[in-house]
């Protein structure tokens, strides 16, 4: 990658601290760090159940936290619901895409967020944007008035990414954007992403490809068993160092203190 | 996956003239093109083969029963019973459309019957023993029904209590509360001469105005479909062939005008069933071109993603319970003005489950997010054909029943498997 920070990375749109989250006897989340700053690609990595999908619906405001406090531009707030994440400017592609099948392109789309033409839907309009929209994404979607049931797995990641730009967001979250896709989907979301860090916009990308991680994020939050261990600027570390702080390679005496000191540096 | 080729460079310089030449939702290379009047003709039959039916298979059941009953009883199509029947189809018909609602969001209300005799219970009480005035008593019959929704929609949306169990008690309940309201007597006769029910007996609309109505509808129809075609055309995208827009005008006139002069041949169009085909639109209109409707569709789809997509999922519900058990109530109000009484049967026996069977033969899905507001018109139309046409031929209600219950089944069968088939077809 040519740039590791772009020169709007200077705010912080987003920041948590402290944040924490119980579901029964399960700790699913224990103080949580997390800035996001606008123009900046946050990657939040981590094994399968280190929180990655808590943290995320915590701050698209799916679940709402136990403890902790969120501010966003600057202003605490409290998300006690999506609707309330959007229309602070949050924006999420969940993991599972959260499409609804009987819908058809333009439905899912829009939906939440219908146009209006004399009160009515505006489809002409909905469909124009649509369209416009999909090909700015190069997306290869057949046709916008079939069931999203009948798109295949990529086209389906694309329409979820595409729906979550429809709303101006601020923060964009993309809960593994590239799992699902195929090599020359994936360089287009990636180039996606790219464009927009290029918007000014904070992008928190959860991914478990490290390709991918290194090749588009400026900085990498990596989460293990709820709790931070560590937070590294892409352009100062190695694919092996992030893949330890992961595994837990690094949990012993003296990386812990390290990745106590860690975030403390880079967040101050 | 279908990671789709780029074209082959020796056609790549075709290709983008055709893209320049074909509207925008149409340049996939993928798409089967489909154009002019045979392209939409195609378009329909494959949507049929992968089980989207929607109401056709209604239509054939109806066009089925009408003709063994016409060839049993010369009387079935003539048109004095053809009158009653549109007469019998619009209280429970009225009622039906709230069940189209609820189970468009995969609920149900099995309490519509006794909401719909309260409301009756309260009318007539209103009216004879209160001596209240018939827009106040039809008003609070409504009202009656609308609060009984909201009660619904709340324990539903807060207690997540599932709505069989809420409505089941709310069948009981509220039928003892009907019996409470009527007293010892039991049952009160309304005044033949009460407008409510000269309005559900004798009020037809005039033969002529029927015809301009119809006129107006269809011309209202093209006019429509033309401003949206040019806009669509407008913004670049494809339009519906003429021809083909020609075509569905011409439909829809004969569809209106059949029936209307063989309906005019008796007594004509009554101003019920005018009033129940008009609550049908309104409900049709807001369902497809309302982001209220969208969402209907959305959390009957998929729960979740309607709720992540920021829509008010429990004001949905609320909105959705509080229709269903008004559509009851104006069920109601309407059956007590053709009897011109209300008594402690009201909205008892076969009402509960007519009602809720003619919304799910009418092709509306047990399984949510699929059904259409028409579905409680050709559904009701369905029932009381089986019901006029058995007793036509002095059958008893043991064999009608029968037949009916043995037609709802065939509905779900068709529902079930068409869903099957949408799945494989991959249009759930």
């Amino acid at each position: 990658m040519t740039t590791t920070t772009s020169p709007a990375a200077t705010d912080t749109v987003l920041s948590m601290t402290g944040v924490s989250k119980r579901f029964g006897a399960v700790q699913a989340l224990k103080d949580i760090e997390l800035d996001v700053r606008a123009g900046e690609v946050v990657a939040l990595v981590g094994d399968n159940g280190a929180g990655k999908s808590t943290l995320v619906k915590t701050i698209a405001g799916v679940y709402s936290p136990d403890e902790g406090h969120m501010s966003f531009d600057g202003k605490q707030v409290h998300i006690g619901s999506p609707a309330e994440a959007q229309h602070l400017g949050i924006a999420t592609v969940f993991q599972d895409l959260a499409l609804c099948d009987n819908l058809d392109v333009v439905g899912n789309l829009f939906l939440g967020r219908e146009l209006k033409h004399r009160r009515q839907l505006d489809e002409v309009e909905m469909e124009r944007q649509s369209w416009q929209l999909l090909r700015q994404l190069s997306a290869k979607i057949p046709s916008v008035r079939i069931p999203v049931a009948s798109l295949s797995g990529g086209q389906r990641q694309t329409v979820a990414i595409a729906r979550s730009l429809l709303g101006e967001p601020k923060v964009v979250m993309l809960d593994e954007p590239t799992a699902a896709l195929g090599v020359a989907q994936t360089a287009e979301v990636l180039n996606l992403v790219e464009r927009l860090r290029e918007r000014g916009l904070g992008v928190i990308l959860i991914s478990h490809n490290m390709a991918d991680v290194m090749a588009v994020a400026d900085r990498v939050v990596v989460l293990r068993l709820g709790r931070n261990n560590g937070i590294y600027q892409v352009s100062q570390t190695s694919s092996q160092e992030i893949i330890a702080a992961i595994t837990g390679a690094t949990t012993n005496a003296v990386s812990e203190r390290a990745a106590r000191r860690t975030p403390q540096e880079s967040t101050s | 996956m279908t990671t789709s080729s780029s074209p082959q460079q020796a056609t790549s310089t075709e290709t983008e003239e055709l893209q320049a030449a074909l509207p925008a939702d149409l340049q996939d290379e993928r798409l089967i093109a489909s154009r002019g009047f045979s392209g939409a003709v195609s378009v329909f039959t494959t949507r049929l083969r992968s089980g989207d039916l929607g109401s056709l298979p209604v239509v054939i059941g109806l066009i089925v029963i009408w003709g063994v009953f016409q060839a049993l009883n010369q009387d079935f199509l003539s048109p004095r019973n053809l009158v009653n029947l549109t007469l019998q189809s619009a209280a429970i018909g009225t009622i039906s459309i709230g069940v189209v609602l609820v189970l468009l969001l995969g609920e149900i209300d099995l309490s519509i019957g006794s909401v719909s005799g309260l409301a009756a219970a309260v009318l007539g009480v209103g009216l004879t023993q209160h001596g209240w005035s018939l827009p106040l008593a039809i008003i609070a019959a409504v009202l009656t029904g609308t609060v009984v929704g909201l009660f619904y929609g709340a324990l539903y949306t807060r207690f997540g209590v599932p709505s069989f169990v809420i409505t089941l008690a709310g069948l009981l309940g509220f039928l003892g509360l009907q019996l409470y309201i009527l007293g010892k007597e039991g049952s009160l006769n309304l005044p033949f001469t009460s407008p409510i029910v000269e309005f559900a007996q004798l009020q037809f609309l005039p033969p002529l105005v029927s015809y301009v109505v119809i006129v107006l509808i269809v011309l209202a129809y093209l006019g429509s479909r033309m401003a949206s075609r040019s806009r669509r055309a407008a913004a670049g995208l494809s339009v519906t062939p003429t021809t083909m827009l020609v075509a569905r005008a011409v439909g829809l006139a004969v569809v209106l005008l059949v029936p209307v002069i063989v309906l005019n041949q008796d007594r004509g169009v009554s101003w019920m069933f005018i009033l129940f085909v008009v609550f049908v639109v309104i409900m049709d209109i807001a369902l497809r071109r309302t982001s209220w409707g969208r969402s209907v569709f959305a959390v009957g789809g998929n729960v979740e993603a309607a709720r992540r997509s920021g829509i008010n999922v429990r004001g949905i519900y609320l909105s959705i319970f509080a229709l269903c058990s008004t559509f009851a109530a104006i069920g109601g109000v309407l059956a007590a003005g053709r009897l011109a009484a209300v008594n402690q049967s009201s909205g008892g026996g076969d009402t509960n489950l007519n009602a809720i069977a003619a919304a799910v033969i009418g092709g509306t899905s047990l399984f949510g997010g699929r059904g259409s507001a028409y579905s409680a018109l050709l559904g009701i139309i369905v029932i009381q054909s089986i019901s006029s046409g058995l007793s036509l031929l002095n059958l008893d209600s043991s064999i009608r029943f029968m037949v009916t219950g043995a037609v709802l089944l065939l509905a779900v069968t068709i529902d079930s498997l068409s869903r099957r088939s949408r799945a494989a077809h991959g249009r759930a």
